[in-house]
């Protein structure tokens, strides 16, 4: 219960903090529409051209796309705001202060920042899922939105998971700037469904960068695609993670020596 | 002029030397920006394929060349950005550059000119990693080449001119983030940036003719990987200078007017 109480208040204090900015909203807003615009752009490109892409429609990618948005917000939000704190603290040797703390020291660096504005992106990705599955003429029954959220969170834990052993390696390398870049970069091939990649990479976006888990598993699960046996490997493989990104923590704290609190 | 010249001259070593120190940081910079001309490529070589070999008068082959041409292109691109002029204004970096007696934007324009050596250095294998992977069909004649090596130096230049004058927007107004996304939005669909421009439908094509961006983008890359004759290959290098005078001229004059208003003070 303490810890429910923790990411409550400091998610309360994000968002106080976000409504002091209230024109950011707009700006953020219109940042999400341009870039809704051009993904959309680049879907009727290819649309113009053909009439399904390895095997998926127009709609069912319009899926990938919204998924791809919304998880984008989430990151945006909430995982990468606190990662980016966190390589800044360990570089400046103020992480001491997050450490201290009465509490678990991976959960706090994990929950200390809120970006309430980026949540537009959340917003703009149902939007376009709605239109999806509107245009996809089905009706999406109950146990495939439940499939649909369980794979959204496993997605989400995922990719937290990856990004807290790759922000946690400054331990030991304090430069990791470019890493982050480089992911931001691979994170966008999770605009179309890693289906379409040569094996090389499909199988490196799967199980390297999660991003397949993340944006592609749960598109399925919209689309009718999903196996449950797909779903259990995305458990197990979160599962994993997790475990794995708490015991790098682990050892990076190990190795950390505050430089100048 | 002279002075002119010797102050590129020791611009450009100096940031030649300076990136060169860098490398393995500009190394990862450029291996996270590959990201995005690969998902482009993959995207539309399985649209070619899909279509029976070629879509839009690009096969597999020719989509590779594009795409892997496209890395250069784009790192030929990268100049001082207009998040970088808004700073210079907001914190009044810019005082110190005036005290200088030679224009700001040649600092700009040499600084990064210089660091493009390296970038091309540093180019040349990445390129033949993509090629070995992903198996472009390119054979440009020597007046191709000769074209390709002065277009992506007229690109720079063009875009350089541009950003400068976006980025000059920030004497008049401090949020500009925004116009700035906008921008990139636009010239992300009308340079070529995103698919080569015989995909876009006529209109949008006819649309970026009238528009700096192809110049800057297209161009350079249809110059070595298209068909392009000799007089379109000139009469392409033409326009470039063209642009790049137009460029010269608007930073001039939006420059006069913005300096009045410049009032920061410090460093």
């Amino acid at each position: 219960m303490r810890l429910i109480e923790l990411v409550w208040s400091y998610l309360r204090i994000g968002v106080a903090n976000e409504m002091q900015y209230r024109v950011n909203f707009f700006l953020q807003l219109l940042q999400s529409l341009v870039a809704l615009g051009t993904g959309l752009i680049g879907l009727w490109l290819v649309f113009n051209q053909t009439t399904s892409l390895a095997g998926w429609s127009q709609p069912e990618l319009l899926a990938v796309m919204g998924v791809y948005i919304l998880m984008g917000g989430v990151i945006q939000a909430g995982i990468q705001p606190n990662m980016q704190r966190l390589v800044d603290e360990i570089q400046e040797g103020t992480l001491d202060f997050a450490l201290t703390k009465p509490v678990d020291g991976q959960l706090i660096v994990s929950i200390r920042e809120f970006r309430f504005w980026q949540l537009t992106d959340v917003l703009v990705g149902l939007v376009v899922l709605v239109f999806a599955s509107v245009q996809l003429r089905q009706q999406v029954s109950g146990m495939q939105t439940l499939a649909f959220i369980v794979a959204l969170f496993l997605g989400g834990v995922m990719i937290y998971s990856f990004w807290l052993m790759l922000t946690t390696t400054a331990f030991w390398l304090t430069r990791i700037g470019e890493m982050v870049n480089l992911f931001q970069g691979l994170y966008a091939a999770g605009r179309w469904p890693v289906t379409i990649y040569p094996d090389w990479l499909r199988l490196g976006l799967t199980f390297l960068v999660p991003v397949a888990f993340a944006v592609t598993v749960p598109a399925e699960a919209l689309t009718n695609r999903l196996s449950p046996t797909t779903l259990l490997g995305a458990l197990v493989l979160a599962l994993a993670l997790f475990v794995l990104a708490r015991i790098v923590w682990r050892l990076g704290v190990r190795s950390y020596s505050g430089a100048s609190a | 002029m002279r002075r002119h010249v010797g102050f590129y001259l020791a611009a450009m070593k100096m940031s030649i030397l300076e990136q060169f120190q860098y490398r393995a940081q500009n190394y990862f910079y450029m291996i996270g920006m590959i990201a995005e001309p690969i998902i482009y490529l993959v995207v539309w070589s399985s649209v070619a394929n899909q279509q029976g070999g070629s879509v839009g008068g690009y096969t597999a082959g020719t989509f590779a060349a594009y795409y892997i041409v496209w890395t250069l292109v784009r790192n030929m691109n990268i100049v001082f950005t207009p998040y970088g002029w808004e700073w210079r204004l907001q914190h009044g970096r810019l005082s110190a550059e005036l005290m200088r007696p030679i224009h700001p934007i040649h600092n700009d324009v040499a600084y990064f000119a210089g660091w493009k050596v390296v970038v091309i250095v540093l180019w040349l294998p990445l390129a033949a990693v993509l090629a070995l992977i992903f198996k472009p069909s390119l054979n440009p004649t020597w007046l191709q080449l000769v074209v390709f090596f002065f277009a992506i130096w007229g690109a720079y230049l063009i875009r350089t001119m541009f950003l400068s004058l976006l980025g000059m927007i920030a004497f008049w107004t401090t949020r500009v983030g925004a116009i700035y996304e906008l921008y990139f939005a636009l010239e992300l669909i009308l340079s070529g940036r995103l698919v080569p421009m015989t995909l876009m439908p006529a209109w949008v094509q006819r649309v970026a003719l009238f528009l700096p961006f192809q110049s800057a983008f297209y161009f350079p890359i249809n110059a070595l990987v298209g068909q392009l004759g000799p007089v379109e290959l000139l009469s392409g290098l033409g326009l470039q200078l063209v642009w790049i005078l137009v460029g010269v001229g608007l930073v001039n004059i939006v420059w006069s007017r913005g300096i009045k208003r410049f009032s920061a003070v410090g460093n």
